[in-house]
């Protein structure tokens, strides 16, 4: 092992960080017109929540009666994709399986921003953003175990924390032209892998654990959301890798996306079986916990805003899981970014809004107030996944000319890599 | 991995930061800002002090903040008569004027849910809105609900900071100051009775109780959940929530479950008694019953 | 791999550790003891709370109409008449709705001494024990009514209780209670908020 001195350290950092920020400083038109739209999208969601703080949550369209909406169901399908990195951690690391060992990092990297996304969908949610500290102890007072909430809380800090200490140790040591430290990244690797299936299993458990809320107090919630996130965090990813693949000389064997491809269509075909097995039970045994599920799909009496939604979820995830299965339309990169565009619309409207809404439709006294949300609401979000986004592509500006090799600590190769990069 | 010239002596170095810590952790403990919950003593009073003044300069009037604790051996309890409410409201404004409950946006903890007598206790066929010139109408039974004070409270045990809890006499509280509106509990509750503050509270000052609790119906900020406390600030002192001394009918009783002497123990004896949403298990402080 | 002086570095540290743990335990627990006593309020003594309502209750006057009584103001000199019939001269304003078809006035008011009712039995009451009355059909009302269930109740729950005699709430000649006018209504929920 090396010996490095502190003063060293700083130094070697210091070049690190002047390389990085000369990276994300300069790119070419797309990339400049990207960050602008994210921008944009920034500032309207900053500009709709100092409002939102102003005023109060009476801004959305939440109510007593339905009080979660769109930012929590925005919150719950980002922690799908947080989780699904380990579609890519699992071979990657555990079967050492080559083409998807080069993605693993991007897995990592989205996990990153899906959870920092997950944190401020929290956070602009809550009534009280500025007592935020109450949930931290010593200061504050955590309600550990007895909150799932709590948990909650810990298991995405940790997994956050695991992720991103593995990534950017991965990306630091690559970029001074060393291999990471396995006693490290080993043990953080498999830690990071149940821990995906954690903080999923959490948040279902989140409202799992609501007894005043039938449609959300079934057994079958977790795994359902673990079947859904194996599909949505990867349709996310095989677009990126494609993007990748055609504005830098990132190299990714085709292999990679098909095996992903699969994989999918397989979590698709267990997120299927799941709904089709709660569907069941919910229409054949008729009990007075239908009225939920009914309300999701066909509406109840005059109300039936989020009908087409349902079907639009379940038009879409049928769709996709028939293109994925057919190993000749998942080799076709036509229909395979049709499944992807398919798998996010259908995951995201049934992990968001048709788990939230029908669980809080009607409310415990019976009343149905007919929630969908305000603009200020859709700004807001718009803003959170902007940010989210802006953080990706900022890391991935970083960590792509890493991965090959075209960003060192040489100052001649970080010339080779604008070069590259403003072609 | 060892670091020469700095770490020369460990031993130290960890006392060093031990000692830090625990007295940083000390320090927090006894003086930072914390729940009411565990607040010592004096803190307490001076907190209300505190809150005295601001209210009192707030509110235009003297306001006076109890800290009135549990009476040992006294659990409240509640029994409401479904076969003589008939459906007034009286209860749901004499709350909103005892309990400051905000005008503008509207919240009030008592929600009276209009039901069939041909379906029964059925939340799914309930209307909270009706709007008769007279009640009770043709067919139609009355189901007021709040706060049903569960010996089982799926709010308290979901709650992330331990803002709100059950005090000793079986009143489940919040505190305001601690809580940072999540609306977890508001999902918990299988009885809707958790109300947020959407937007600043408004009440005219004039029509503001100016005796309040400091776990019942002080002054709320938006972005904070409350609910019903039976009264505490009338309760601990003695006597009857506001919504069983105003019910025209009677229909409202209240009283310790643990005196067998009391209204309570006597319902649960000689009349037949139902809770709602039993098959929770949350086992409600707050019984219905059929005296006819 | 390890050498003694890890092993011994491993020691203090658990050691300092533990003293750690049994500081910071020592805080917590006064800070528990402070917390408790916090919460326990000077408490009122507890035989105050609620017993059986004794024979005698002290409830609020008849709610005569006014001028009314003494009713031997008018009835003392008057023959007693006690066949069924309009009463067209006097309590015009009286309509009988309360088994009517097996009641009549001096079921219930005594026909020597009007000041006053009486029981089957014969016994006068005074109109401020005119649950008596009440009670000789309404048996499980009036028990209720003493347990302090049948009624509306103010007051204390552990102290004095007030309690209204039947004739508070309900017209003895028409017990039925009359419909009201609800309260408003609730705001229903809106998108927008005013």
């Amino acid at each position: 092992m090396q010996h490095e001195s502190p003063v060293n350290s700083i130094r070697l950092f210091g070049g690190f960080a002047r390389g990085s920020l000369r990276l994300i400083m300069r790119g070419n038109r797309t990339y400049v017109l990207w960050l602008a739209f994210l921008a944009t999208l920034i500032v309207s969601g900053i500009l709709a929540y100092s409002n939102q703080v102003r005023t109060g949550l009476g801004l959305t369209a939440m109510r007593d009666q339905v009080s979660w909406g769109f930012y929590i169901g925005n919150f719950t399908f980002l922690v799908g994709v947080a989780a699904a990195a380990v579609v890519l951690v699992i071979p990657a690391y555990i079967y050492n399986w080559k083409p998807i060992r080069e993605i693993v990092i991007y897995g990592e990297l989205l996990a990153i921003s899906a959870i920092m996304m997950c944190l401020m969908f929290v956070t602009v949610d809550i009534g009280r953003p500025d007592r935020f500290w109450h949930l931290i102890p010593p200061f504050g007072h955590l309600n550990f175990p007895s909150s799932i909430l709590a948990w909650d809380v810990v298991v995405l800090n940790l997994y956050f924390v695991v992720n991103f200490v593995v990534a950017t140790h991965i990306l630091y040591r690559a970029f001074h032209g060393r291999h990471y430290i396995k006693r490290l990244v080993v043990p953080l690797v498999l830690l990071s892998i149940p821990m995906a299936v954690g903080i999923h299993t959490v948040t279902a458990f989140l409202y799992n654990g609501l007894a005043a809320r039938p449609y959300w107090n079934s057994s079958i919630l977790a795994p359902q959301f673990l079947a859904s996130a194996f599909c949505s965090g990867p349709a996310i990813l095989l677009i990126m890798i494609q993007v990748l693949r055609r504005f830098t000389r990132f190299e990714i064997q085709n292999e990679a996306i098909w095996k992903i491809a699969e994989l999918m269509a397989y979590a698709m075909f267990l997120n299927l079986f799941l709904h089709g097995a709660e569907a069941f039970k919910e229409f054949y045994s008729n009990t007075q916990h239908t009225l939920y599920t009914r309300y999701w799909y066909f509406g109840l009496g005059s109300h039936h805003t989020l009908v087409p939604y349902a079907w639009t979820a379940v038009f879409c995830n049928l769709l996709a899981f028939g293109l994925f299965i057919v190993p000749k339309a998942r080799r076709n990169f036509v229909t395979l970014n049709i499944g992807c565009l398919a798998i996010y619309a259908g995951v995201y409207i049934e992990k968001g809004m048709g788990l939230i809404i029908p669980g809080l439709t009607p409310d415990a006294l019976g009343e149905i107030y007919e929630y969908y949300p305000t603009l200020t609401e859709l700004r807001v979000a718009a803003g959170i996944f902007a940010t989210g986004f802006l953080i990706f592509t900022l890391m991935l500006k970083v960590a792509v000319p890493i991965s090959l090799g075209e960003f060192r600590d040489k100052e001649e190769s970080l010339e080779v890599a604008e070069l590259v990069e403003t072609r | 991995m060892e670091t020469d010239g700095i770490s020369t002596h460990p031993s130290r170095r960890l006392f060093t930061i031990a000692a830090a810590t625990t007295a940083a952790s000390w320090i927090m403990t006894a003086c930072g800002p914390k729940r009411l919950y565990e607040a010592p003593k004096d803190r307490l009073r001076a907190a209300i002090k505190e809150m005295e003044a601001k209210y009192s300069a707030s509110h235009g009037k003297k306001v006076t903040v109890s800290d009135a604790g549990p009476i040992p051996g006294v659990e409240f309890a509640y029994a409401l008569d479904i076969s003589r409410c008939i459906g007034c409201r009286r209860c749901v404004y004499a709350c909103v004027a005892e309990n400051n409950q905000s005008r503008d946006p509207q919240i009030q903890w008592i929600r009276v849910m209009s039901m069939e007598k041909d379906k029964g206790v059925d939340f799914s066929h309930a209307n909270a809105y009706y709007n008769p010139a007279d009640v009770p109408e043709e067919g139609h039974f009355y189901v007021p609900v709040g706060c049903q004070h569960c010996e089982n409270p799926p709010c308290t045990k979901v709650c992330p900071t331990g803002a709100t809890w059950t005090e000793r006499d079986g009143i489940v509280v919040i505190d305001y100051d601690w809580c940072i509106g999540c609306r977890y509990c508001m999902a918990a509750c299988p009885y809707g009775a958790r109300h947020f503050n959407w937007e600043e509270p408004k009440i005219p000052n004039e029509e503001f109780n100016p005796n309040t609790h400091y776990l019942g119906n002080r002054p709320r900020t938006k972005g904070v959940v409350e609910k019903c406390t039976f009264c505490i600030q009338r309760t601990r002192a003695g006597r009857y929530p506001a919504c069983v001394e105003v019910c025209p009918v009677g229909a409202r009783k209240f009283g310790n479950l643990l005196d067998k002497d009391s209204e309570i123990r006597y319902i649960i004896e000689h009349k037949r008694v139902l809770v709602l949403k039993e098959e929770l298990n949350t086992v409600p402080r707050f019984f219905y019953f059929y005296a006819t | 791999m390890r050498n003694p002086s890890h092993d011994r570095k491993g020691v203090v540290f658990m050691r300092l550790f533990a003293l750690g743990v049994l500081a910071g335990g020592v805080v917590l627990a006064v800070g528990a003891s402070l917390a408790g006593d916090g919460a326990k309020p000077p408490s009122p003594p507890s035989e105050t709370t609620a017993k059986i309502a004794p024979e005698r209750l002290d409830v609020p006057a008849p709610p005569f109409s006014d001028g009314i009584f003494p009713c031997s103001n008018c009835h003392a000199g008057m023959p007693v008449d006690r066949t069924r019939r309009n009463l067209e001269a006097m309590h015009t304003d009286i309509v009988l709705k309360h088994d009517e078809t097996h009641r009549w006035c001096l079921d219930c008011h005594d026909a020597n001494n009007r000041d006053f009712l009486h029981l089957a039995s014969g016994e006068r009451v005074p109109f401020e024990e005119s649950y008596r009355v009440c009670g000789q059909c309404h048996g499980e009302k009036l028990r209720d009514w003493r347990a302090g269930v049948h009624g509306r109740r103010t007051g204390n729950w552990n102290g004095a209780k007030g309690y209204l005699l039947c004739a508070n709430c309900h017209n003895p000649h028409q017990p039925r209670f009359h419909a009201l006018a609800p309260k408003p209504a609730p705001r229903p929920p809106s998108r927008t908020m005013q």
